[in-house]
């Protein structure tokens, strides 16, 4: 194994029950400092697939590394694992019972034990750099659904994660609170954030990835730079997906 | 006459007896609904069990405590538990007894509806977090939990004041006894004193359940716009 790689998976399986098969045999792996887009149609199980990394789904076979520790074999709990691991969700899942900044601050302070003052400070920088000074105190109820995704962004990265992994983080937004969010993204990508991301923002995964995996039916069938992958995608089922933002475009 | 009956409500101390009377069915109301608040807590998070059979137990105890009404439990409780288990509950512990069992099922289905209502992602959203199933399950289902549950809960709240009057006939000297009492002494001096007792009583559980129900509306209407 190699000593840079961050993420590593082998032979992932995953099934539920009367869904079998919703993942198989997942081979991938990422380097710390890459950022990975996952495409794919609808239902192919590319949440499924993040939800394993972090250990929200059990698997039903194989092995994923962190670090070159093997986070499967339940030697180290889960919460520990998680912490590394940062997810952002498409519904945002803000804890609605909570100001922003307590929103961004429950988990470093709880969790990780850090320190109150400095968490607050590193909190306000964060919420700086995206724009959100001003909703500190603010409920999530009284945010945007672009704001309340870059407050989400900004509670992941409180826990200082070595992997990000984003879920269609702009699928729930209006069109024109998507840019604002992927600006957030990309600026990460810029900083050599490690990401695994869900997103159906063709342009933006261009843009963002240093590598792209297509999933379909469960498993990985194309894995590809971003330049090639858009311009001669190899297997069919790929074209005839990419073929569908173009219509998508036209029409 | 009709009118002079009013002086009945002032007569010696009359007023302030009625008042205590409706001290004493607050304090099993409160006292009941207070023990049906935590008793419930536990319930609701059984109800939400993984296992079937904890599930089915919760079940037939809620189905069991709504179809059975509550003057039943009394009578069972008060007179046949002193007969049949030896044992003499006062007619308040009685009361308390019957109304805790009879509200730890109704707060119960509240508490289990109300974290049922709390999206699967917001447990998920705390995990992700590292947080452990114990941290999430304070820091973030109870808090939702609470807020959703306070409006039904002062509506049980206010069942259950109402529902006191019951205990009348099991020998409780509340409110509605109190106003027998001073009917019957001004039997017949005072012929219209049924109608002023008894709609004093009823303008003091107006005065006591208003408030709380208008306290569960606007909760409501504000959790409401809230989320
Ligand atoms: N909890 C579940 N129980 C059963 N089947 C599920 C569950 N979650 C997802 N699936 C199935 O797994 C497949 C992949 O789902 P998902 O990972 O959500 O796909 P994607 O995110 O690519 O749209 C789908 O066919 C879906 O129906
Ligand atoms: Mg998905």
């Amino acid at each position: 194994m190699k000593e840079k790689q961050i993420l590593q998976i082998e032979h992932l399986e995953k099934s539920y029950d009367g869904h079998p098969s919703v993942l198989r045999d997942i081979n991938f792996s990422m380097e710390k400092g890459e950022v990975v887009v996952v495409l794919g149609p609808s239902g192919c199980g590319k949440s499924t697939f993040l939800r394993c990394i972090n250990l929200l789904e059990p698997v039903s076979g194989g092995r994923i590394y962190l670090n070159g520790q093997d986070i499967l074999s339940g030697q180290k709990e889960s919460s520990r694992i998680r912490q590394e691991i940062g997810m952002v969700f498409q519904n945002y899942e803000l804890f609605p019972h909570m100001t922003i900044l307590e929103n961004v601050m429950l988990a470093p302070l709880l969790v990780q034990k850090r320190d109150r003052k400095q968490t607050v400070e590193e909190a306000g920088e964060l919420l700086a750099r995206v724009g959100l000074s001003e909703k500190q105190t603010s409920y999530p109820r009284q945010l945007s659904g672009g704001q309340k995704q870059r407050a989400a962004i900004v509670r992941a990265l409180m826990m200082r994660p070595k992997v990000l992994l984003l879920d269609e983080i702009t699928a729930a937004l209006d069109p024109e609170m998507v840019r604002e969010v992927l600006q957030v993204v990309l600026e990460l990508a810029r900083d050599g954030m490690t990401m695994l991301i869900v997103t159906h923002e063709m342009e933006f995964a261009r843009a963002v990835a240093d590598r792209v995996i297509f999933m379909d039916k469960g498993a990985i069938v194309e894995e590809q730079k971003p330049e090639d992958f858009f311009s001669c995608p190899k297997t069919d089922r790929a074209k005839r997906f990419l073929n569908m933002f173009h219509y998508e475009a036209l029409g | 006459m009709l009118s002079s009956g009013i002086g009945v409500l002032f007569q010696g101390n009359n007023f302030l007896r009625l008042l205590q009377g409706l001290m004493v069915s607050l304090r099993i109301a409160l006292l009941s609904m207070l023990l049906s608040a935590v008793f419930g807590l536990f319930l609701g998070i059984a109800m939400n069990s993984k296992k079937g059979w904890v599930r089915a137990v919760c079940r037939t105890y809620l189905e069991t405590v709504r179809v059975m009404p509550q003057l039943v439990l009394l009578f069972l409780v008060y007179f046949g538990a002193a007969k049949h288990l030896g044992m003499n509950f006062s007619g308040e512990l009685s009361a308390v007894i019957v109304f805790t069992f009879w509200g730890a099922a109704e707060m119960g289905d509240l508490v289990r509806s109300a974290f049922l209502s709390i999206p699967a992602h917001q447990y998920e959203a705390g995990c992700a977090l590292g947080m452990t199933k114990m941290q999430v399950f304070f820091y973030i289902m109870i808090p939702q939990a609470v807020r959703r549950l306070l409006p039904p809960t002062i509506n049980l709240l206010t069942r259950m004041i109402k529902t006191t009057s019951l205990v009348v006939l099991i020998g409780v000297v509340e409110v509605v006894k109190v106003g027998k009492q001073i009917i019957d002494a001004s039997r017949f001096t005072e012929p219209s004193a049924a109608f002023w007792v008894y709609g004093a009583i009823f303008l003091l559980y107006f005065a006591v359940c208003y408030p709380f129900s208008r306290a569960a509306a606007l909760l409501e209407r504000k959790l409401r716009d809230g989320n």
